[in-house]
């Protein structure tokens, strides 16, 4: 092309220094991403432990009322409703054999095309609610009662801690948390294979709760469980517990799903959950727990404990059993890097373990490896304390569309673990890296935002301290200092200020930008911003205990209910509000005048909205 | 409010740039980062080094018997130190645009993904093939299956 040597050999030496360049560029621009998708990730935990801790208030709330039990006025039967409705447990009137001919007594309709069972199950079942499933068919109430019914019967005659061999050159797989995310326990199958007799597997507890299709997953874990009984193994895990439960959302899915019978489920739930076994142990070498271990522990003893009497409202309620307090650990616990054991501050119950703690249990019993869960990690799974203890998660894009991987590990006769890594993808397209940062952090970056809302009297009382000239801004330095005393969530807020708040011409920060994106959602009954603020932050908290109120799953409480139990929990949280605003409140909401408040419609109306997503979805 | 430009103020803002950087990577809230993490802070704080600027930085950082973790009280001076400096400047828009267009011999206005594979993975500090695949998956036009670089720049 008529190029002299020389003007190729400069150019040989430009393009090198582009090549230079351009790399140089690139690898700051992924740098960039990964801080931002590194703190989306930190922003998720924080929230997600905080709200765990938020059960911490819930308890004390209890506690609070046990306390003054003897002090509530005469006429209000309010706490009484409460403690009795926790602690009585339904004594069931039916005998086995009256309950099972109810259950085949239930008609199923002929328009019914989803799968019949028939017990005792064959894979013709397994597969039936497998392809079902996919279909996104739903199970009749009849079969799913029958199918809980016989699992009670089954692991009622299990013992806490099961005992497993790789005999054979069998590879047994351990799965970790899947918190209703059907798809996850999907594509595990479509990757290794059904459950079988050459293809054992172990659950390890944290099946339901959070995801959308926790009903689905128990089910075909319950009929694995049942066709396979010794190759299919299923520990219990923290969120197998009716009050967790009530908390995030398996509950509510049931009494969706499963209007007429789903009350009769949930009680038999309630029962199958707390007769799960507590541990695995493979080859007496490899100890399974959902959560971890303390220093308290004990294998021997804890075979002997009355696992189904281990539920979580006798913790709520600090009732001390010294059983009770070894099975917290072992579902609640997480591993720590420091020596010692202490208490697990960010999840109100359970244990930091160090690699000392671990290796002296594994000492005492001759073991040599332990499995747990109950975290979620970016990669699916984590090995720590020197590779002794190794977490392995299952729930991939837990936090988010793209936050992490899910994985399952396999074991076979030598006990060298091998891991499997994978993803579900809801587009078909792969999403670059900066598109799959985009999403996550939108999403974390809400969530934060409404931390900001819930806390905006706190936020600005603390701001205006700050800001004696009332010009409206702070420092930089302030701002994050208030922030973080305020909201406790142990982030970088530097590096997320300019996610959140204005800087202003002067380069301070116009501290009201940060609750310029939320606004109330639908209109709300007639309350002062404050109340409506203390109302949206404590939620959950609310209906949890409007949950447990209303026993009979209607979604409806007497306006006597509600109103003894809002005086409660405001007096609690030394939250001033006259009766006169409580009963303007309860009758406000009570639309149809009957004496009954919709308490899922009340709620609703707490919800908040984000401005950007609006005016996004308007534009796109 | 205390004075803003005072050198005091300017230093201990950095820090505190650094130390939320830093935390952000500290898993075990224990000030340490996996040494393989330390190219990742810095770039995000703002720096364009070379692999090889990099290499030097670490070598600087870590202990005489390397642990695989960097200490907080080692990071903060070096990397203050950097910033003030103003070390490894940032890349301007111009200049990476004069980058691409070297590259783009022919004048075509974009680059083939083979042209710039070879390119980057041969050259200079080469890419990993997960680097690449990366790149290519971002800046690859989907409906005419080159590299439209002239797009990336305003």
């Amino acid at each position: 092309r008529g190029c002299s040597r020389s003007t190729r050999v400069l150019f040989h030496e430009y393009s090198i220094k582009a090549a230079i360049l351009i790399q140089r560029w690139y690898r700051r621009y992924v740098a960039h991403l990964e801080m931002r998708r590194r703190y989306t990730w930190n922003i998720f935990q924080s929230i997600e432990y905080a709200g765990e801790q938020d059960q911490l208030q819930l308890s004390s709330f209890f506690s609070f009322m046990l306390d003054n039990f003897t002090h509530m006025n005469g006429n209000g039967p309010g706490n009484k409703y409460l403690i009795s409705h926790l602690l009585d447990s339904v004594v069931d009137p039916l005998t086995e054999e009256v309950r099972q001919l109810k259950y085949e007594q239930i008609v199923v309709p002929e328009s019914y095309c989803g799968p019949r069972l028939s017990f005792p199950l064959s894979v013709t079942d397994t597969n039936a609610l497998l392809s079902a499933f996919k279909e996104e068919q739903t199970l009749h109430g009849k079969y799913v009662l029958q199918l809980l019914y016989e699992t009670k019967k089954f692991l009622k005659q299990m013992p806490n801690i099961i005992y497993l061999s790789t005999s054979y050159a069998k590879e047994i797989t351990i799965c970790g948390d899947l918190h209703g995310r059907l798809d996850d326990l999907l594509l595990i199958f479509y990757k290794n294979g059904l459950p079988s007799a050459e293809n054992p597997y172990i659950f390890n507890g944290d099946f339901v709760d959070r995801g959308k299709k926790s009903t689905e997953i128990i089910i075909i874990l319950f009929a694995f469980l049942l066709l396979y009984p010794d190759h299919m193994h299923l520990n219990r895990g923290n969120h197998e517990d009716h009050i967790m439960n009530l908390r995030y959302g398996f509950t509510r899915e049931v009494m969706q799903k499963y209007k007429t019978h789903g009350r009769e489920m949930l009680q038999l739930l309630q029962d199958v959950f707390s007769l799960l076994p507590l541990a695995t142990v493979i080859d007496n070498k490899v100890l399974i727990v959902h959560g971890g271990i303390s220093d308290k522990i004990d294998l021997d003893f804890l075979s002997t404990v009355e696992r189904h009497k281990m539920l979580l409202k006798y913790v709520l309620f600090h009732m001390v059993i010294i059983c009770l307090i070894q099975v917290v650990d072992i579902l609640w616990s997480d591993p720590k890097n420091q020596s010692g054991c202490s208490p697990n501050s960010f999840r109100g119950g359970g244990c930091y373990f160090g690699p000392d703690v671990t290796q002296a249990l594994l000492q005492k019993h001759g073991l040599c490896l332990l499995i747990r869960s109950h975290e979620c990690k970016q990669e699916g799974y984590e090995l720590c304390h020197n590779g002794q203890v190794i977490t392995i998660f299952s729930a991939s894009n837990y936090y988010e569309e793209g936050s992490n991987r899910g994985a399952y590990v396999k074991l076979g006769p030598e006990l060298v673990p091998r891991f499997f890594q994978y993803q579900v993808s809801r587009s078909t397209r792969k999403l670059t890296l900066h598109q799959r940062v985009c999403v996550a952090e939108g999403s974390a970056l809400r969530a934060l935002k409404e931390k900001l809302y819930a806390h905006r009297s706190d936020l600005m009382a603390a701001f205006q301290q700050y800001d004696i000239d009332n010009t409206g801004r702070i420092s930089t330095s302030e701002w994050a200092q208030v922030v973080e005393s305020v909201l406790r969530l142990d982030l970088p807020w530097r590096t997320l200020r300019p996610r959140l708040a204005r800087l202003g011409a002067d380069g301070n920060v116009e501290y009201e930008s940060c609750f310029e994106d939320i606004s109330p959602g639908e209109p709300i009954p007639p309350v002062t911003p404050n109340l409506a603020e203390t109302l949206y932050r404590y939620r959950t908290d609310l209906e949890i205990i409007f949950n447990i109120i209303d026993k009979d799953h209607s979604g409806q409480i007497s306006i006597e209910e509600f109103r003894q139990t809002w005086k409660l929990f405001s007096s609690h949280l030394g939250v001033a509000v006259n009766d006169q605003t409580i009963d303007d409140m309860a009758r406000s909401i009570d639309f149809n005048k009957d004496g009954s408040i919709d308490f899922n419609e009340f709620l609703e109306a707490f919800r908040v909205v984000h401005k950007l997503v609006i005016k996004e979805q308007q534009q796109g | 409010m205390a004075d803003k430009y005072s050198a005091d103020t300017i230093i201990t803002e950095t820090q505190k740039r650094i130390s939320n950087a830093f935390d952000v990577f500290d898993h075990e809230s224990n000030k340490t980062v996996d040494v393989r993490e330390i190219g990742t802070i810095i770039r995000s704080l703002g720096c364009f080094p070379s692999e090889a600027d990099l290499h030097d930085i670490i070598a600087e950082l870590e202990e005489e018997e390397p642990t695989g973790f960097v200490r907080y009280e080692k990071f903060l001076p070096t990397m203050t130190k950097i910033l003030l400096e103003r070390k490894f400047r940032p890349i301007t828009e111009d200049l990476l645009l004069q980058a691409f267009e070297v590259l783009d011999q022919q004048k075509k206005g974009h680059l083939e993904p083979e042209e710039l594979t070879k390119y980057l993975t041969q050259e200079g500090e080469p890419f990993t093939q997960e680097e690449m695949d990366e790149m290519l998956s971002a800046a690859v036009d989907p409906d005419k299956n080159v590299i439209l670089y002239k797009d990336f720049f305003h």
